[in-house]
C-alpha cells in the first residue's frame, strides 16, 4: 500500500503527528476529544443543580455555588461545546470530502483555530478551578463589571480566545466552501449541510467579533474601575445587553443551522429521495443567517427599551421563525412516497423534528410581546432554548456523528443499541424538559436555588428526566468506543447514500480522493423506487 | 397535594395575557397536529418494504411552497399584532394612578408609599385601582415580577423604570426579582397583598407613618440646603420649584423638556448636563448625596408644590 | 505532481490559492469592522446622549498630533499600495523600499501617538480617578472612547508593522514576481484596512464639532 492510500488514522500514530497535524480530518477528532471534555463538565454542573432543586430550599449547594455551577454550565455549553460543536468536528470533517477537496483552504490556520480554543478552554478552566465564576454565561453588568467578586477576566478572556477560534474555523469554512469546490460542484449541486454551514460561518464571522469586543470592554472596565457600562460616568448598562446579544442570538443559529443541515442530509439518505423544495431549503439557511442578526432586542423586552424597539424586534423575531417552518415542512414532504428506515441516525433526526418544532412554537410565546413580559426570564425560557439547543441541535450532532461514525471510523456501531440510545434520550429529554414550561408560566424564576414549594412536583420530574438523559448520553459513549475495536468493517458506502464523502473508502485517506472527483449530477439523486421501497435498476448502476 | 398546573389571574393585564396565550397554545396543538399525523402517517405508510405508491410526485413545489411560506407569515404577523395590543396596554399607564415607589438593593425590595408607610419584601395595595410602580435600584439591575399579575420589568441603575397593574382580587401574591443579581437572588423576593380599599386605608393608617413621602423630602430638602437657592427670595438665581411638575421647559441648548421624575432625577444628580433656558449651571451635582430613596423624596416633595395643570386651575 | 512549489499541496494550481488567500483576507477584515463595530455603536450612543460634553471634551484633544498622523498614515497607505503595483508589473528593485519607506511611515505614526498620550496623562484625560475634574461629567465617557479606540487602532498598527517586516524580508530574498506575490497583496489589503478605520477614527475623536 502506498503513502497516498492509506487511511488518515494510519498516517503516523504519534502524538506528535496528532498534535502537529494539519489534516482537516485529525483536526475533526482533536475538536471531539476536546468538545466532549468540555460537555462532561457542563453536564456534570448542570447534575448538581438538577440535584439541588429536588428540594424548595435547595439543600445541596449553598446560594453562591448554585450561581457558579449554572454559570459554568451556560459558558462550556454555549461556546465550549455547542457553538463548536458540529462546525468543527463534523464540519472540518465532512465539507471538503463533500465538496471533493483535498483539504480546508487553510490547513495550518485550522490547526491554530484548535490551540486558540485549548488555549481560551484552559483560561475558562482556570477560572472555574481558581474558585468560578457566578455571573451567568451573559455576563450583565454592573454585576458583571462592579458586584462580583469571582474570576470573570480569565473566564471572559477564554471566551474571547474560543471566539477568534470559531472566527478562524468560518473564515476557512467559507473560503474553502467558495473556492475548494470540485469541478462540477455548482452551488446547486452542493449538499444541503454545506449551505447550511455556509450560512453558519457567515455568522461566525460577523457576530462573533462584536461579542469579543464586547467582552473584552466589560474585561477592561472590571480591571480600570470605569468604563463605558459603568453608569457613574454616563454609561448604559442596557448598551452591554445590546452588543450581548448581537452576537448571542445569532449564536442561537450558529448552534441550530448546523443541526438542519444534518437533518437534511440524513432526512433524504433514509427515506432514499432527493429534498422537496431543494431552493427553499438552502435559501431559509441564508434567510435565518440574514434575519437572525436583526432580532436580538427580543432578548430585553422588559430591559426598558422603548416600546417602538420592542414592536420592531418581535415583528422581526416572528418573520425569522418562517423560515424554520419552510424547513420543517420539507423535510415533511421528503418523507412523502420515500423508502423509510429506522436507522439510529433517522430516529435523531425524528426526534430532532418533534422536539425542534415544540422549540420552535414556544418561541412564537417568546415573540409575542404581551406573554414574553410574563415569561422572560423564567423557566419558560429556560425550556424554550434547551429544545431548540438540546433537543434541536445535540439530538442532530447525535444524529450526525452516527451518520458519519462509519466514515470517520470505519465501523459500525451496534444499530439496536443506537436505536435505544436514541429513544432513551427521546424521552429523557422531554421528561426533564416539559415540566419546566408549566413552571415557567407559573413563574418560577431562572436562576434561583430556592423556590416556592408550590413548584416542586415539576422540579422532581425535571430533575429525574435529567438522569434518564444522562444515561441516554453515557450509552453511546460506550457503544461508540466498543466499536472502533469491535464494531463490524462498515465498508465505503454503508448506508447507500449519495455525496461524495461516501464514494471514497472508509475511513478516508490522507488526501481525501485517489482522484479529484467530477460532479455530474444534482445531490441526492437516489434512484426510482418500486412499490416495496426497494431501488429499481437503472442504466447507471448497470 | 397541591399541583398548580396554572397561575391565578389577578390583574387585568393577566386576563388579557391569558387570552393570547391559550390562543398559542391552541395554535400550537393545531400545528403539531397539521405537521406531525401526516408525518406519522408517512413514516408508516412509506416504510421500507411496506406497499405503496412511490412514484416521483408529479406536483408545482414552488406553488406549495409559496402557501406554506405566506400562510404562517400572515399567521406570524397577526400574533405580533395581538401581542403588542396588549403590550401597550401593558406599557401604558392609565392617569391616576396610585403612585408607589419601589428600590431594589442587594438583596431586598424597599417600598415607599406616599403617605409615608414604608415595607420590606411586602407591598401592600388597594383593590380595583390602578398603581404604578415606579423604580430604581441602589446597584445592579433587578426585576420586579409579580407572576400572578403577568407583568415585568427590569429595574436598572441609573434610570428610573416604571409598571403598573389594577388587581382585580383580594389575595396574597408572591413577587420575585427574575434578573440574576448574585449571591442571594433566589431570596429576592416577597408577597403582595390585594386589599379591599378600606383595608387598605386600615392598614395604611395603623402604619402610623411619622412623615408622608413628600414631607420627607421637605426636610431633606432644607437640609440638604436645596431651599438655599430654590426660593423666590434667594439671591442666587435658581429656577422656582412650584407647578414645575409636567411642565414643558425649555434647556439652554434651544431645545424643550417635559419635567417628569427622570428629568428630576438628572437635574438633580447631573445638573450641568441639561440647564434651563436663562440660567447658569451654577447648582453642584447630588450624585453620592443622595440614595435612591432619598431622591425619591425630593421628588415627591417637589410634586408635592403642584403640577403645571394644577397650577392652571 | 505540481507545476510549482509555491502551491500549497491543498490546492490544485496558483489561481486557486491565490483566489482563496486573497479571500480570507477579504472575510477576516470582514470581523475586523465588526470588531471595531462594538466600540463605533457605543460611540454612535453616546455621543447622541451627551453631544454638548463630547464636542466639550473633544477641544482637549490636540489636533496637531491627529493630523501629522493622518499625513503619515496615508501617506504609508500610498507606499503600501505604489509596493504592490509593483509587484504586479514585475518592478521587483523597488519592492524592498517601498515597504521600508511604509515601515518608517508606520513606526512615525507610533512614535507620534506615543508622544500624544504623554501628554494626555499630563493633560489628566486618562478616565479614573485622576481624570480632570474641571471638565463636564460625560469628557470622561469621551476620553474612555478615544483611549479604548486609538488603542486598539495602535495595537492592529503594530501587528501590521510585524507583518510588513515579514513581506519586507521575503522580498528581500526576491521571493516575489509577478506570478507570485500573494503575501504582498494580502497584507496590503490589511494595511489598508488600518488606515481606512483611522480616516474614521481622526473625525470622530478631532474634528466633528470642534468648530462650534
Amino acid at each position: 500500500m502506498n503513502e497516498t492510500q492509506k487511511n488518515y488514522l494510519g498516517a503516523g500514530d504519534t502524538v506528535r503527528s496528532w498534535l502537529l497535524t494539519t489534516d482537516h480530518k485529525r483536526i475533526g477528532i482533536l475538536y471531539l476529544l476536546s468538545i466532549l471534555l468540555f460537555f462532561f463538565i457542563a453536564a456534570v454542573a448542570a447534575a448538581l443543580m438538577r440535584a439541588d432543586l429536588l428540594t424548595p430550599q435547595g439543600d445541596l449547594l449553598l446560594s453562591d455555588n448554585y450561581n457558579k455551577m449554572f454559570t459554568i454550565h451556560g459558558v462550556l455549553m454555549v461556546w465550549f461545546f455547542l457553538i463548536p460543536s458540529i462546525p468543527t468536528v463534523l464540519g472540518n470533517f465532512v465539507i471538503p470530502l463533500m465538496i471533493g477537496a483535498r483539504d480546508v483552504a487553510f490547513p495550518k490556520l485550522n490547526l491554530f483555530s484548535w490551540y486558540l480554543f485549548i488555549i481560551g478552554g484552559f483560561f475558562a478552566l482556570a477560572a472555574i478551578i481558581r474558585g468560578g465564576v457566578d455571573t451567568g454565561w451573559t455576563f450583565y453588568t454592573p454585576y458583571s463589571t462592579a458586584y462580583s467578586n469571582s474570576h470573570v477576566v480569565e473566564m471572559a478572556f477564554g471566551i474571547f480566545l474560543a471566539g477568534f477560534s470559531s472566527i478562524i474555523t468560518g473564515m476557512n469554512f467559507i473560503v474553502t466552501i467558495q473556492t475548494m469546490r470540485a469541478p462540477g460542484m455548482t452551488w446547486f449541486r452542493l449538499p444541503l449541510f454545506i449551505w447550511s454551514m455556509f450560512a453558519t460561518s457567515i455568522i461566525l464571522v460577523l457576530a462573533t467579533p462584536v461579542l469579543a469586543i464586547t467582552l473584552a470592554l466589560m474585561a477592561v472596565e472590571r480591571l480600570w474601575g470605569i468604563g463605558i457600562f459603568d453608569p457613574r460616568i454616563g454609561g448604559d448598562p442596557v448598551l452591554f445587553q445590546h452588543l450581548f446579544w448581537f452576537y448571542s442570538h445569532p449564536a442561537v443559529y450558529i448552534m441550530i443551522l448546523p443541526g438542519m443541515g444534518v437533518v437534511s442530509e440524513v432526512v433524504t439518505c433514509f427515506s432514499r429521495k432527493k429534498i422537496f423544495g431543494y431552493y427553499f431549503v438552502a435559501f431559509s439557511s441564508v434567510a435565518i443567517a440574514v434575519l437572525g442578526f436583526l432580532v436580538w432586542g427580543h432578548h430585553m423586552f422588559v430591559s426598558s427599551q422603548s416600546l417602538f424597539a420592542g414592536m420592531a424586534f418581535s415583528i422581526l423575531s416572528f418573520l425569522v421563525a418562517v423560515p424554520s417552518a419552510i424547513k420543517v415542512f420539507n423535510w415533511t414532504m421528503t418523507l412523502y412516497r420515500g423508502s423509510i428506515s429506522f436507522e439510529t441516525p433517522m430516529l435523531y433526526v425524528l426526534g430532532f423534528l418533534g422536539l425542534f418544532t415544540i422549540g420552535g412554537l414556544t418561541g412564537l410565546f417568546l415573540a409575542t410581546l404581551a406573554v414574553d413580559v410574563h415569561v422572560h426570564g423564567t423557566y419558560f425560557v429556560v425550556a424554550h432554548f434547551h429544545y431548540i439547543m438540546v433537543g434541536g441541535m445535540v439530538t442532530a450532532f447525535m444524529a450526525g456523528l452516527h451518520y458519519w461514525w462509519p466514515k470517520i471510523t470505519g465501523r459500525m456501531y451496534p444499530e439496536k443499541l443506537g436505536q435505544l440510545a436514541a429513544l432513551i434520550m427521546f424521552i429523557g429529554f422531554n421528561l426533564t424538559f416539559f415540566p419546566q414550561f408549566i413552571l415557567g408560566y407559573l413563574g418560577m424564576p431562572r436562576r434561583v436555588h430556592e423556590y416556592a414549594p408550590e413548584f416542586q412536583v415539576y422540579n422532581v420530574l425535571s430533575t429525574a428526566g435529567a438522569s434518564i438523559l444522562g444515561v441516554a448520553y453515557l450509552l453511546p459513549l460506550i457503544y461508540l468506543l466498543w466499536s472502533l475495536r469491535y464494531g463490524a468493517r462498515a465498508g465505503d458506502n454503508p448506508w447507500r447514500a449519495t455525496g461524495l464523502e461516501w464514494s471514497t473508502p472508509s475511513p478516508p485517506p490522507k488526501h481525501n480522493f485517489p482522484e479529484v472527483p467530477v460532479v455530474t449530477h444534482d445531490p441526492y439523486n437516489y434512484p426510482p423506487l418500486d412499490e416495496t421501497g426497494e431501488a429499481v435498476a437503472t442504466k447507471r448502476d448497470l | 397535594m397541591n399541583i398548580p398546573i396554572f397561575p391565578g389571574e389577578a390583574s387585568t393585564t393577566a386576563a388579557a395575557t391569558d387570552r393570547i396565550y391559550f390562543f398559542l397554545l391552541a395554535f400550537s396543538v393545531f400545528v403539531l397536529a397539521i405537521v406531525f399525523l401526516p408525518m406519522i402517517y408517512c413514516l408508516f405508510k412509506y416504510r421500507r418494504g411496506n406497499r405503496a405508491n412511490r412514484s416521483p410526485l408529479q406536483v408545482s413545489t414552488t406553488r406549495i411552497e409559496i402557501t406554506w411560506t405566506v400562510i404562517p407569515t400572515l399567521i406570524a404577523l397577526g400574533m405580533f399584532a395581538w401581542g403588542a395590543e396588549v403590550y401597550f396596554y401593558e406599557e401604558v399607564p392609565p392617569p391616576n394612578t396610585l403612585e408607589i415607589n419601589v428600590i431594589g438593593k442587594q438583596w431586598m425590595w424597599k417600598i415607599q408609599h406616599q403617605e409615608g408607610n414604608r415595607e420590606i419584601n411586602e407591598l401592600h395595595v388597594p383593590l380595583g385601582r390602578a398603581v404604578r410602580l415606579t423604580m430604581a435600584s441602589e446597584d445592579v439591575i433587578h426585576d420586579f415580577f409579580v407572576p400572578a399579575f403577568r407583568i415585568k420589568q427590569d429595574v436598572v441603575p441609573g434610570r428610573f423604570t416604571t409598571e403598573w397593574f389594577e388587581p382585580t382580587r383580594v389575595g396574597t401574591y408572591r413577587f420575585y426579582c427574575s434578573e440574576y443579581c448574585g449571591a442571594n437572588h433566589s431570596e429576592m423576593q416577597g408577597l403582595v397583598y390585594v386589599m379591599t380599599p378600606s383595608d387598605y386605608e386600615a392598614w395604611l393608617a395603623h402604619g402610623k407613618p411619622q412623615d408622608t413621602l413628600a414631607r420627607a423630602g421637605g426636610k431633606l430638602f432644607r437640609e440638604l440646603g436645596c431651599s438655599g437657592c430654590h426660593v423666590n427670595s434667594s439671591a442666587i438665581h435658581a429656577p422656582p420649584l412650584d407647578g414645575l411638575y409636567g411642565k414643558l421647559v425649555p434647556l439652554s441648548d434651544g431645545t424643550f423638556a417635559r419635567v417628569d421624575d427622570q428629568y428630576l432625577r438628572d437635574h438633580i444628580l447631573l445638573p450641568a448636563r441639561q440647564v434651563p433656558a436663562g440660567y447658569q449651571a451654577l447648582m453642584p451635582t447630588f450624585e453620592g448625596r443622595v440614595n435612591e430613596e432619598q431622591l425619591l423624596q425630593l421628588i415627591a416633595y417637589i410634586k408635592s408644590l403642584g403640577t403645571t395643570e394644577e397650577k392652571n386651575k | 505532481m505540481k507545476e510549482n512549489s509555491m502551491v500549497a499541496e491543498q490546492f490544485e494550481d496558483m489561481p486557486q490559492q491565490v483566489e482563496a488567500a486573497t479571500m480570507g483576507m477579504w472575510v477576516f477584515l470582514a470581523t475586523e469592522v465588526l470588531f471595531f463595530g462594538g466600540l463605533f455603536m457605543a460611540y454612535i450612543v453616546y455621543r447622541h446622549f451627551y453631544a454638548a460634553d463630547f464636542i466639550a471634551a473633544m477641544k482637549h484633544t490636540d489636533i496637531r498630533y491627529g493630523t501629522i498622523n493622518s499625513v503619515l498614515l496615508l501617506t504609508s497607505g500610498l507606499t503600501m499600495a505604489l509596493a504592490v503595483q509593483a509587484a504586479a508589473e514585475n518592478r521587483i528593485r523597488v519592492i524592498t523600499p517601498l515597504l521600508l519607506a511604509t515601515i518608517v511611515f508606520g513606526l512615525g505614526f507610533l512614535v507620534v501617538k506615543t508622544l500624544e498620550y504623554k501628554e494626555d496623562l499630563h493633560d489628566r484625560v486618562l478616565p479614573g480617578a485622576n481624570f480632570d475634574p474641571s471638565l463636564p461629567p460625560h469628557a470622561q465617557m469621551f476620553f474612555w472612547l478615544y483611549w479604548a479606540m486609538t488603542g486598539l487602532h495602535t495595537i492592529h498598527m503594530i501587528v501590521g508593522i510585524g507583518l510588513l517586516l515579514f513581506v519586507t524580508m521575503l522580498s528581500w530574498r526576491r521571493k516575489f514576481s509577478a506570478q507570485y506575490y500573494t503575501p504582498l497583496e494580502v497584507i496590503g489589503l490589511y494595511w489598508a484596512f488600518v488606515d481606512i478605520v483611522w480616516i474614521y477614527l481622526y473625525p470622530l475623536l478631532y474634528l466633528i464639532g470642534r468648530h462650534s
